[in-house]
């Protein structure tokens, strides 16, 4: 049962970052700047590197065949746990850059939660990943900023991006029975408790970047147990393609 | 309005100690940006320790029509290096 609990863990925690990381791939070769297009594909790999570390430990908490990769590309679509956030599409600069700071400013708050887990390889790989996520967070709180309160169109396009993406943020605040265990046994934070921090840190850089959080927003929920929108079985169509493709391919 | 953002001379130290040494060049909004892009594009292989950056209007560079009256006459003055000195075995990497 704890077992099956904290392999469900590492898996929040560990898709999150793939399909993230698998969106920001996206862009590479894309990036509307050579420097941006480098320092979002960097991200991107900051985070696969994170999802390496979760599988690899996931593998060993489930046993028999599975490996990292197993774990990481040969899961059904309503097997994967990441939230909403995370799978939505790059719409525009405004869209990535949004989407990214939603999401580092919750992975930097988890972060450092985690170094505190009582389980002790979950935080090591925490303590390991959250010199990555503060660079994270640096470019995607300083890009809000500069789109914010740059031109006429820049702004609106990032409250656009706002507008659309601020109804998948609480999800991230919202705990699975998975993460209530976790909890309860000091392996992860409460994650109710950090929401009102969050909220805290975002609406300062809205209020820096010109944009407002819709105060009606109908939060969105169903990620983190499966229930995904469209968009993620046409990540997992490209993500998964070699493996399906060729079986057990590696290079 | 010029829609491009300047060219930026990025200068990274390897290691304390070492000078800072020019890395190429890249395109920021501005200094802060300027210095996020360097980090990415130049040390993503833990190439340093500290970055400069410098927009590149601000450096003046010597004119090249003039490369002869400022360099060449210094090719015949060999003895401007500090080789012509008898040195002492005992003293060592020199």
């Amino acid at each position: 049962m704890e077992q099956k609990a904290l392999y469900d863990y590492l898996l929040l925690l560990g898709d999150n970052s793939a399909i993230l990381g698998q969106r920001l791939g996206e862009l590479c070769g894309h990036g509307p700047e050579l420097e941006t297009d480098i320092a979002l594909t960097n991200v991107s790999l900051d985070l696969f590197g994170q999802v390496r570390n979760y599988f690899q430990y996931a593998a060993k908490v489930a046993g028999e065949d599975a490996t990292e990769d197993s774990i990481a590309m040969l899961r059904l679509e309503h097997e994967y746990k990441n939230s909403l956030l995370v799978e939505q599409p790059n719409r525009d600069f405004a869209y990535v850059i949004c989407r990214q700071f939603l999401f580092d400013t919750y992975h930097q708050l988890l972060l450092n939660e985690l170094v505190n887990s009582k389980n002790d390889q979950i935080a090591a790989i925490a303590k390991k990943s959250i010199k990555e996520v503060d660079y994270h967070y640096d470019i995607s709180s300083t890009w809000m900023q500069r789109l914010g309160d740059g031109t006429e169109e820049s702004n609106k396009r990032l409250q656009d991006a706002l507008d659309f993406l601020w109804r998948y943020s609480m999800e991230l605040f919202k705990p699975t029975d998975t993460e209530i265990i976790m909890a309860e046994m000091g392996v992860g934070p409460d994650l109710e408790t950090l929401r009102p921090v969050y909220l805290e840190r975002v609406k300062d850089i809205f209020l820096k970047s010109n944009v407002i959080a819709k105060e009606d927003a109908i939060f969105q929920y169903g990620g983190k147990t499966g229930t995904h929108t469209e968009y993620l079985g046409y990540i997992l169509a490209e993500f998964q393609y070699m493996q399906r493709a060729y079986p057990n391919m590696q290079w | 309005m010029n829609k491009d953002w300047p060219i930026w001379e990025i200068f990274i130290r390897s290691k304390n100690g070492l000078e800072h040494r020019h890395a190429g060049s890249l395109h920021a909004a501005d200094a802060e940006m300027a210095i996020q892009n360097a980090r990415d594009v130049y040390t993503r292989r833990q190439e340093g320790v500290s970055v400069w950056v410098v927009e590149s209007k601000h450096i003046t560079a010597s004119n090249p029509e003039k490369s002869g009256e400022l360099f060449e006459p210094a090719k015949d003055k060999v003895y401007r290096h500090p080789t012509f000195y008898d040195l002492p075995d005992e003293i060592k990497h020199m």
